[in-house]
């Protein structure tokens, strides 16, 4: 049996487990309705040209993974977690989410499990004007995630509020069934004037195979501040499908930064819609892949209202057999007028048989906007590497000091100092080199 | 002189298509429709040896099963290829000698045009070889070509006089089943121009071929081919202006040019053809094949500049096959009113040490929609490929829109490609720098964009330039400048 025709009935036994008769299963039985309409996306579709989800389609996911058994450790995920400092934290493990490991809160803001927010009473007003408003309806993997969605991260932060630390979103696999796929769903919501900081993390603790589909909802209300880190450092069987959906109102700032250094296939579908006046939206990447890794990076932004500005700033190392992908869209709608787009995707290929394929696309109907896009795909620069060198620099870590260089203006607006000491110990793993500092 | 971007917006939207006249000279017209025998008949009525006859029944077979593309990003009413007459030719079939014995009506048509068959022509030193409704009627500096071993005709003769080019670079570069278009035009061209410089010819001159749509309900479909033998140069120039009509008409030409070991092919175009009237009644559609293939240390260059149709479709692209070869393209695409333009171009690195260059510029003002889209592929033997691309727009009115659609692939770790696109009206701090410097706000707008296109206008050779710019007319260059 194929993938889809699984999940079509495994709806009906998915059925048997929720409250039907809340509102919300009405949006989950229409999300099925799109799904089962559209299927899985194929090479043959425009978003899909370069990524394929065919190998994944064979594979025989579990839907819902076993309720015990899966417990874990603090000391031996500790390192997952960015322990250097205080967080709040939300974990999940195949799927289910662990108290344990935990630490929510609902101390003048809510930090807590999508589960509650969606059955319990207290919140169903929230969920009646959030819950499913951005995502989009057409599209059929996020329609996916809608039709099973039951569990994730919630955070609700109210007006002039901002959490005492940082956020960790971590999603476990640990292996319990030969191959597993997880759907979470994750609702953000920062009133008027909040500001909050999320990390998000999917990690597999064994070389059984797992896709997660996950669907992030975030709302930026007027002068609100998110910031966005995703860290994308799995095993080599596990695949992500990432769908954000971000709605900004006036003012709003909000920053996702996305580091991509491991997993099988991920496909990260980043979407900005900008709903009011000034607001700015950026969205940074670091990508280093090597083996037969692939990421695929698709943007939107929607420019709707005038006045605002948007960012982007992605930078790929492929090496070995890996592959690369980034599609970047702006639309500048007609009376968007004083929108500043800005948007750049810079490449190196260090290997043979590495590809890189990118498409920054702009789609202007506004006369009076700024808007410009720069993709460039090249080496090291020759020259560089030689006065390095020249100096007394070892070949290997002159490449690394210099792909350092190149990645590093995207790790320069991290807000979180431990996180980004985090970060560059990856990237100095990733290219195989102890540089003795941190940059 | 006084002239700001009001007035500039205000000339583009009311200008009326200068060229819009008819032409009375009887054709030989077909029924309309299309099926195998319509097929079969425009071979015969061609004079066309079997082999092509089956050629064309082939293709024809190929674009029975395929569909009308829809990815491009332009809107317009399917055209029914069963309402067209495919072959029309002017009545007065045989070839003359002199231009005394040519229709003088015909004449006219071309001094209305501003094109100088005659004499001018000869002092400007181009070889007119024109296309008026789909058959040759008038090839001129015939005889200095043959002297070099030089082959300009139309592609008809081509085909009874020098068959062995014709049967083997034929579909070469664009296959019979390549696109609808490709398809369509393979099974039914009407006719076209062929060109072939033999090894180490220099052409003399610019050879150069005027398309003109002329009888009502008459589909143009043109094919051109153009053969540089090894290391020969030729500049060949195309420009197209057609009358006014109400009902669409649609071009679906095919151009293939092949630059053999260390030839070089200049490929110009300017396009005017009608772009329906202020309301988008009418206009031409244009959709267009264009595709060169580059051998060892060849060159290929299209430029072109696309002011006319009401929809264009046109992909000018190279097949960098040879090592060390180079392809290039310069682009400048107005639109206007209701116009649509989806154009770009492709560039299939495919050798080692290949480099290519693509400048666009895209103008929109009414309520046009100008589209540039564009592949840049490095395959994984193309060691040190090389690829610059910018893609700039400029937006006058609030109503057009612009859109950037490049595609970007690469395989090989040495590539090297930059691309680069912006989109903006005329920046308020660009003029305020012109102010700065004396130079007041009318000039300076001039002055920026003129600079906008130049890069472009400069690629057009001498002769060309200036008929470009009187075919232009709603040049931004020449009314500002």
């Amino acid at each position: 049996m194929d993938l889809k025709d699984k999940l079509i009935s495994s709806f009906m036994a998915f059925e048997n487990n929720v409250d039907i008769e809340h509102p919300v299963h009405d949006v989950r039985t229409e999300a099925m309705k799109n799904f089962e309409l559209k299927g899985f996306p194929s090479k043959k579709e425009e978003a899909w040209k370069y990524t394929s989800l065919k190998s994944l389609q064979k594979t025989d996911f579990s839907i819902f993974p076993k309720e015990e058994g899966n417990t874990l450790e603090y000391k031996d995920v500790k390192r997952y977690f960015l322990h250097e400092i205080d967080t709040y934290k939300i974990v999940f493990i195949d799927g289910i989410y662990s108290s344990y490991l935990s630490e929510t809160t609902h101390d003048g803001v809510d930090i807590c499990l999508m589960s509650s927010a969606l059955t319990k009473p207290m919140y169903k007003p929230v969920i009646d004007v959030y819950f499913n408003k951005v995502a989009s309806k057409d599209e059929s993997l996020t329609s996916l995630n809608t039709a099973f969605s039951r569990e994730g991260a919630y955070i609700y932060i109210p007006k002039n509020k901002m959490p005492k630390k940082p956020i960790e979103i971590i999603h476990f696999a640990t292996g319990n069934e030969a191959s597993l796929l997880l759907q979470p769903r994750n609702l953000i919501i920062a009133e008027e004037n909040a500001e909050l900081q999320v990390i998000e993390r999917h990690q597999s603790l064994t070389s059984n195979e797992v896709l997660t589909n996950s669907v992030t909802e975030i709302f930026a209300a007027d002068s609100a501040i998110v910031d966005y880190y995703k860290i994308q450092n799995d095993a080599e069987n596990a695949s992500l499908i990432d769908n954000t959906y971000i709605d900004q109102k006036n003012k709003s700032v909000v920053k996702v930064h996305t580091f991509s250094f491991g997993g099988k296939l991920t496909r990260n579908n980043l979407n900005f819609y900008q709903n009011g006046q000034y607001i700015d939206s950026t969205m940074k990447g670091v990508t280093i892949l090597g083996d037969k890794q692939h990421v695929d990076h698709h943007t939107l932004v929607h420019h709707i209202e005038p006045n605002c500005e948007s960012h982007q700033d992605y930078k790929g190392i492929y090496g070995e057999n890996s592959t690369g992908v980034f599609n970047g869209k702006i639309i500048v709608d007609k009376i968007a007028q004083k929108t500043n787009a800005f948007q750049q995707n810079n490449n190196i290929l260090i290997s043979d048989k590495a590809t890189i394929n990118t498409k920054p696309q702009l789609e202007i109907f506004a006369d009076d906007v700024k808007c410009s896009h720069g993709c460039t795909i090249g080496q090291l620069d020759e020259d560089a590497l030689f006065y390095l060198r020249s100096r007394g620099i070892p070949k290997k870590e002159a490449r690394a000091l210099l792909m350092y260089a190149f990645a590093n203006n995207v790790l320069e607006s991290v807000r979180i100092p431990e996180l980004k000491a985090r970060i560059n110990k990856l990237i100095a793993k990733k290219l195989g080199v102890n540089l003795g500092f941190d940059l | 002189m006084a002239y700001t971007e009001e007035e500039l917006k205000k000339e583009l939207e009311t200008k009326e298509y200068e060229y819009g006249f008819y032409t009375d000279i009887e054709s030989d017209t077909m029924p309309v429709g299309l099926n195998e025998d319509v097929v079969i008949a425009i071979s015969k009525k061609k004079g066309e040896p079997e082999w092509m006859t089956l050629w064309r029944l082939e293709a024809f077979k190929y674009w029975k099963e395929m569909e009308e593309p829809e990815w491009a990003n332009v809107k317009y009413e399917k055209p029914d290829f069963q309402a067209i007459s495919y072959y029309s030719a002017p009545n007065k079939k045989p070839k003359y000698d002199s231009l005394d014995e040519v229709d003088p009506e015909l004449l006219d048509t071309f001094k209305k045009l501003g094109i100088s068959i005659d004499e001018q022509k000869k002092l400007a030193g181009v070889a007119v070889d024109i296309v008026m409704d789909s058959v040759s009627v008038a090839t001129t500096f015939k005889k200095t070509l043959a002297e070099k071993g030089i082959i300009f005709c139309s592609i008809s003769e081509a085909i009874k006089e020098h068959p062995e080019l014709v049967k083997k670079y034929i579909g070469s570069v664009v296959p019979k089943k390549d696109n609808f278009y490709a398809a369509l035009n393979s099974a039914v061209f009407s006719d076209g121009s062929f060109c072939y410089i033999p090894k180490g010819v220099r052409c003399p001159m610019e050879l150069s071929t005027y398309f003109r749509i002329n009888q009502a309900g008459t589909g143009q479909f043109e094919r051109t081919l153009v053969i540089a033998d090894e290391g020969s140069y030729v500049s060949y120039l195309e420009g197209c202006t057609a009358p006014s009509r109400d009902e669409n008409q649609l071009h679906a030409a095919v151009v293939e040019l092949i630059a053999l070991d260390g030839a070089e092919i200049k490929y110009s175009t300017v396009q005017n053809w009608f772009p329906g009237d202020k309301e988008g009644r009418g206009g031409v559609y244009n959709f267009v094949t264009k595709r060169g293939l580059c051998e060892k240390n060849a060159k290929i260059s299209w430029t072109q500049v696309e002011t006319g149709s009401a929809v264009t479709w046109k992909y000018p692209s190279c097949v960098l096959k040879g090592d060390n070869s180079i392809g290039e393209f310069y682009s400048i695409a107005v639109t206007n009113n209701h116009q649509q333009a989806d154009t770009g171009t492709k560039m299939i690195h495919l050798g080692k040490n290949t480099r290519s260059t693509i400048i666009s510029k895209g103008i929109s003002a009414g309520k046009s929609q100008n589209s540039y889209r564009g592949l840049v592929q490095v395959n994984s033997r193309a060691e040190n490929a090389r690829n610059f691309s910018q893609c700039d727009s400029l937006l006058m009115g609030n109503e057009c829109g612009a859109h950037t659609f490049p595609y970007i692939e690469a395989k090989n770790k040495t590539a090297q490609i930059e691309h680069e696109a912006t989109t903006s009206k005329i920046g308020e701090d660009q003029i305020f720098y012109c102010n700065q410097r004396g130079i007041d706000t009318e000039k300076a707008i001039a002055l920026i964009v003129n600079g906008f296109s130049k890069e472009v206008l400069n690629k057009l050779p001498m002769e060309f330039a200036v008929e470009a710019q009187k075919l232009l007319e709603i040049s931004l260059e020449g009314s500002v400048g």
